[in-house]
């Protein structure tokens, strides 16, 4: 039990900064209803940027601020395949997350950075020698917690609502003046540099890039918004990312706790894919009216 | 106001389902007409309305609305002439957004949106006045999902939404036929309301014969794409439906419509 105690706060932690990810997907998959799948490739590529700029020479800060720029470009790519040459919204994420592969390698040069020996943006606050607890903890939270609420201030101006209203219901949206395709582009552009930042993140946090880093990483963001809508029980906007935070905490402390009751580590996606597969699955075998997520171009 | 030049629309061209929806139609609306539009299922009343608001292009010919060539303009871009209402009730409506947020989005219809608030407590003010107008209680929801409401409440919203930024063409699409009668004949109502005080360029798509006669300044009747019956004024007033059926009926198999006649 005391064991289990004393990983939650490394849970915690890293809840918050996944948080990023699911928050990024509500925002494809919730807010625009469109299931994007370069999630695997723009969380390794904010890895890659951020590892390399830092590996360069320049200030980390550089690193975040390119990582968020090329997790846009990433999403409003997936956005054009899909608006503009009208490939299926599926696939569009499927080749983008693929052909991102590549480029990760050829940015980062090779297949892992480690960081562990350079200036990263935790650097400063490891080396005040204070528990994590009380810097590292509380710096994601606010950075994950203060774009949450930029977010919700987004959504509810007029561009936002009609960013939402393009997911909901494009016809209309369409009929009152509003090009649902730039929505689309720009939508999945916000959420991939969500995803791409906490590939930053993540890589100065642990202190290495990998390529392989991003596999599996819109199964375990699908299963925190999961969580986290069945938590706070989410009709909102507000409680939609807030529920992706919640979702994303719990997730990684159930991982954990089930790491330390003998779950192999090799088992994991595995069981996160199930996790999933159970949220989705159970309502449709209940009869009830309409699966938990609701996708479009598919 | 509305000028369409030797129109045709063809689905699926080049293959087993192709279908000439609108074949070379050509018709003039002046500013401030209010035309009802009837013709049988799959007649092209629906494609037509989706040519003039640019949901379709026209596969020949051209469309002019208050003077501007509008044919390749994108249907976003016209938003700012046409106010639509739809035959189904959903589709006016984001389902997932609250009353004031619909109100709010249909009020900034055609123009830039940008990064203001998008409900202001000004905005709610108002449109709380103007829902009390509707007699339905919404006044009171205004932060409810639309979703939660009735068809015939939605389809009233969808109406109310189209006055808060007044267009220059208002397009009906059998727009109560999805209502229980109670309902269908309250939103005509304000649907005639306020095409009359507007003074609304409008064609109202309907299944119902009688309304088509009893409502507007001018009827056409579609058929196979096609304008087959235009009729204005004086003629247009003395028309009755058993009329139409004796001349029209052979054309107009569709049973509503004949129903409706009886
Ligand atoms: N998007 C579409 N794709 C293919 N065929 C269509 C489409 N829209 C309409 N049609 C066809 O065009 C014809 C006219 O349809 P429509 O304008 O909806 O008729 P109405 O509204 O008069 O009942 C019908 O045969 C219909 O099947
Ligand atoms: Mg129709």
């Amino acid at each position: 039990m005391a064991s289990i105690l004393r990983i939650l706060p490394i849970s915690f932690e890293q809840g918050l900064v996944y948080s990023l990810v699911a928050i990024g997907i509500v925002i494809s998959f919730r807010i625009l209803a469109f299931p994007d799948l370069t999630v695997d490739g723009s969380f390794p590529l904010g890895a890659a940027v951020a590892a390399k700029v830092i590996i360069s020479g320049y200030a980390p800060i550089w690193g975040i601020v390119l990582a968020v720029a090329a997790g846009f470009c990433a999403g409003y790519a997936t956005g054009f395949l899909n608006t503009r040459l009208k490939i299926n919204s599926l696939l569009a994420g499927i080749l983008i997350m693929t052909i991102l592969y590549s480029v990760n390698l050829r940015i980062m040069g090779r297949s892992n950075i480690q960081l562990l020996t350079y200036h990263t943006l935790f650097t400063p606050m490891e080396s005040l020698k204070i528990s994590r607890f009380y810097l590292v903890i509380p710096f994601f939270f606010i950075v994950a917690y203060g774009l949450k609420i930029l977010l919700d201030l987004f959504l509810h101006t007029d561009m936002g609502m009609a960013m939402r209203a393009t997911g909901d219901n494009e016809q209309m949206i369409r009929s009152l003046g509003v090009n649902t395709d730039r929505m689309t582009l720009l939508g999945l552009g916000i959420s991939n540099a969500f995803i791409a930042l906490s590939g930053a993140l993540v890589a100065q946090d642990q202190g290495f890039a990998d390529v392989g880093m991003g596999i599996g990483t819109i199964v375990a963001g699908l299963a925190a918004i999961i969580i986290g809508e069945t938590l706070v029980r989410a009709k909102t906007v507000r409680a939609f990312t807030l529920a992706a935070i919640v979702g994303s905490i719990v997730y990684k402390m159930i991982i954990a706790i089930g790491l330390r009751l003998g779950l192999a580590p090799t088992d994991l996606k595995m069981a996160t894919g199930f996790m999933v597969i159970l949220a989705l699955g159970l309502p449709v075998l209940k009869k009830e009216k309409e699966g938990k997520l609701h996708l479009r171009g598919i | 106001m509305i000028r369409l030049d030797h129109i045709t629309k063809v689905f699926n061209q080049g293959t087993a389902d192709e279908k000439v929806a609108i074949d070379d139609l050509s018709l003039h609306i002046p500013s401030g007409d209010f035309v009802t539009v009837i013709g049988s299922n799959g007649a092209g009343k629906t494609t037509l309305l989706n040519l003039i608001s640019g949901t379709y292009f026209p596969d020949n010919g051209a469309i002019t609305i208050d003077g501007t060539d509008v044919t390749r303009i994108p249907e976003h871009k016209r938003a700012k002439y046409i106010g639509r209402v739809f035959q189904d009730p959903l589709i006016g409506t984001a389902a997932s957004m609250s009353i004031e947020e619909n109100l709010a989005m249909a009020e900034k219809r055609g123009q830039k949106r940008g990064l203001r608030w998008g409900v202001t407590k000004a905005k709610r003010e108002r449109y709380r006045e103007v829902l009390k107008r509707l007699e339905l209680g919404l006044e009171d929801r205004l932060r409810d999902p639309v979703g939660l409401l009735s068809g015939g409440q939605r389809q009233t919203l969808t109406l109310l939404m189209v006055t808060l930024s007044i267009p220059k063409v208002l397009l009906l699409d059998e727009h109560t036929a999805a209502l229980d009668p109670k309902t269908a004949h309250k939103v005509l109502q304000l649907s005639r309301e306020m095409i009359e005080n507007y003074r609304l360029t409008t064609i109202m798509v309907t299944h119902n014969m009688q309304q088509a006669i009893e409502y507007g300044n001018r009827m056409i009747m579609l058929h196979e794409g096609r304008v087959r019956f235009d009729v204005t004024g004086e003629r247009k007033r003395n028309l009755t439906v058993d009329a139409l059926v004796k001349s029209f009926g052979a054309v107009l198999k569709d049973e509503t419509l004949l129903t409706a006649a009886q």
